[in-house]
């Protein structure tokens, strides 16, 4: 009884998240791996142990296509995302002598998350469109004459699209792993004989990876998994793993396929994790 | 002595109103030991800065060994820095943060490895070439900041609060260290502390600065024993401030009336009769008298407060007009109970006249 009272605050703040964890990941991870192995079998599948789905998928030249290019855009949106964070986040950590501007700015990147996901995708719709802002403008500024269909409904849109989805992902790391560098590591690298763009390389870069490899995993992740994107502004060509995942689901009706496609997209996040994770820890170590 | 470092007319001002430097000038000979000493906010910091390029001054030049350095950036300067934190970098190991910036010097890879080696050798560490800075202690990251900057062998070498972060035990046993290592390198060091035992130990001159000024230059000898102002006297050392009044003066010596009695004092400018002084004295130039002693100077007072702190007694004396001063009795043997004076001993203190000193005007600080 006394045993009972004294462990049950542990019991119960353990308890609860393993609950948690157990209930709405493992649990549903299990199902989803044993779907894996099933068997498809009109109108519906039967449960077996047999590797043919991953067979499927790995010599369907359909599926290896498609997962290649979620893995391109990907690394696309995580590149245009890292080169327009840097050296915003740069500009805001050194450049940005105020305070109150550097909070707005800072604001200004991290408001639209609280803004509808679909929203964000859709305002590209009518930027890129046809008869949409760009369109608009270059004609306003003579520089094309007729509308052109190039900029939206390919694997450009989605890029684009995603980057400014996510992009907030890759600021926030590097803006704090770049406010983390002491000041006076600069002023020792200037001391030391080195200009500012030397300093950059040697100091500031090396010491921001901490931050960097965050966004990128991140952006990676969130880009890899991402399935509105496409079916907004993709084209023909712009089926990302997801949107196959979500047919296989939905009207294709082949749970095994879709489980599959699913397991082999979590290793490849969960392998991205960890990579990013140990990137992380060696610079955080000075183990360069 | 040639001038290495000269400052003409240097000022940082922020804003009107807020003042880092205000017109400095002053020469720094090569191979001295110059500290900058005072309080915070009162310059010393950016003083340094600006020496050392990171701060741009608002007025003034600053030459280094006869070139006018003022606008040029840290980088294009021959004078390096030790940083306060250090300022190691976390991501290279101590042989690469030492060798840091090397190549641009044009040093061969030869060459960079032996003077790597020599600098490490010099500051005792050569051993922790392959450490990162997060493996050694506060007093090794010292040396290696140390070394990184003298292995470029700069013209002057800053030194801002180096021994700050280390424990007393530690610092008082670096003050000697890097005074030997500054004789055997012969670079001019700067340096920039809050604390006057360790500008008193390591320097060969030392700048009193107050409020972006320089409120007394000279060796250490000087400062304490010859004070230019309160405000100096109070940094350097322990003095008790008495108000008095001069009661007859020539031009060396003056007598002042000061708690009840009078004193002699020597005295290095004219004092008018009857002007309000400020008496300056250090409790340990200050001895008791014996039984029928008798003195140049003597004041009469009772004990009120004796304070042990292991080198000797400090005893609190009341004088006549309630006023108190503090006299140092200094225990050579161990403290026998039967030797503290107790409180309410009547005594006679014996202060020489060349050890009063005689500040104008009333303000004690």
């Amino acid at each position: 009884m006394s045993a009972l009272r004294r462990h049950l605050p542990a019991v119960l703040v353990l308890g609860i998240p393993l609950a948690w964890i157990v209930l709405f990941m493992l649990l549903p991870y299990g199902i989803l791996a044993t779907y894996s192995f099933w068997l498809k079998k009109y109108p519906t599948f039967v449960p077996a142990f047999q590797f043919g789905n991953y067979l499927t998928l790995f010599t369907d030249p359909q599926y290896v296509l498609v997962l290649l290019r979620t893995i391109k855009i990907s690394l696309l949106v995580c590149l245009a995302s890292l080169l327009l964070a840097y050296p915003f986040a740069w500009f805001l950590v050194y450049r940005c002598r105020s305070a109150q501007i550097r909070t707005w700015l800072y604001m200004a990147v991290i408001a639209p998350l609280w803004i509808s996901y679909l929203l964000r995708a859709y305002i590209w719709k009518t930027i890129l469109g046809t008869e949409g802002v760009l369109n608009s403008f270059l004609i306003w500024a003579g520089i094309i004459e007729t509308p052109s269909s190039i900029f939206l409904y390919n694997q450009f849109s989605m890029v684009v699209t995603l980057t400014y989805i996510f992009i907030p992902f890759m600021v926030m790391p590097i803006y704090t792993a770049l406010e983390k560098i002491p000041a006076n590591l600069n002023e020792a690298s200037a001391d030391l004989g080195l200009g500012p763009w030397r300093s950059f390389w040697r100091v500031t870069v090396p010491l921001s990876m901490p931050g960097v490899a965050a966004g990128f995993t991140l952006t990676f992740c969130l880009s890899f998994g991402d399935f509105v994107a496409p079916f907004l502004v993709g084209g023909p060509d712009g089926n990302l793993i997801a949107n196959v995942i979500t047919t296989q689901f939905g009207s294709a009706l082949n749970w095994p396929l879709g489980s599959a496609l699913s397991v082999v997209m979590l290793v490849v996040v969960l392998g991205v994790v960890s990579l990013g994770d140990r990137v992380e820890r060696r610079s955080a170590a000075g183990g360069f | 002595m040639t001038a290495i470092i000269e400052l003409d007319h240097l000022s940082k001002h922020y804003s009107p109103a807020i003042i880092g430097v205000d017109d400095i000038s002053l020469s720094v000979g090569d191979g001295e030991f110059l500290t900058l000493l005072g309080p915070s906010g009162c310059g010393k910091s950016t003083l340094l800065r600006m020496i050392g390029g990171f701060e741009e001054p608002t007025a003034g030049t600053i030459r280094l060994a006869g070139q006018d350095v003022t606008a040029l950036p840290p980088y294009r300067r021959a004078i390096n820095m030790v940083f306060q934190d250090y300022a190691l970098f976390p991501h290279m190991t101590v042989g690469r943060n030492v060798a840091y910036g090397l190549k641009l010097l044009g040093c061969s890879e030869l060459e960079i490895r032996t003077r790597v080696y020599d600098a490490l050798k010099l500051v005792g560490l050569y051993d922790k070439l392959k450490l990162y800075p997060h493996q050694l202690s506060g007093g090794q990251r010292q040396r290696i900041a140390l070394a990184r900057a003298i292995v470029r062998r700069p013209k002057v070498l800053l030194l801002d609060e180096p021994l700050s972060a280390l424990d007393a035990k530690l610092r008082e046993q670096m003050q000697t260290e890097l005074k030997r290592l500054q004789e055997k390198v012969g670079i001019t060091f700067i340096m920039v502390t809050h604390d006057q035992t360790e500008a008193l130990v390591m320097s060969d001159q030392i700048v009193v600065m107050e409020k972006g000024r320089i409120a007394q230059k000279g060796t250490p000898q000087q400062l304490y024993d010859h004070p230019a102002s309160i405000y100096v006297a109070n940094f350097i050392g322990t003095t008790t401030f008495l108000p008095g009044a001069v009661e007859a003066a020539d031009q060396t010596t003056a007598r002042i009336a000061l708690g009840g009695g009078e004193i002699a004092a020597n005295i290095d400018r004219p004092f008018a009769r009857g002007e309000r002084v400020t008496i300056g004295l250090r409790p340990e130039k200050i001895r008791i008298l014996a039984e029928g002693e008798t003195a140049a100077n003597v004041l009469a007072g009772r004990v009120s407060e004796v304070i042990y702190y292991g080198l000797g007694l400090r005893l609190g004396v009341t004088l006549a007009d309630g006023s108190r001063i503090f006299a140092d009795l200094l225990l050579p043997d161990t403290l026998a109970r039967s030797q503290v004076p107790p409180v309410g001993l009547a005594v006679r203190l014996a202060v020489a006249p060349h050890n009063v000193f005689v500040f104008a005007g009333e303000e004690a600080a």
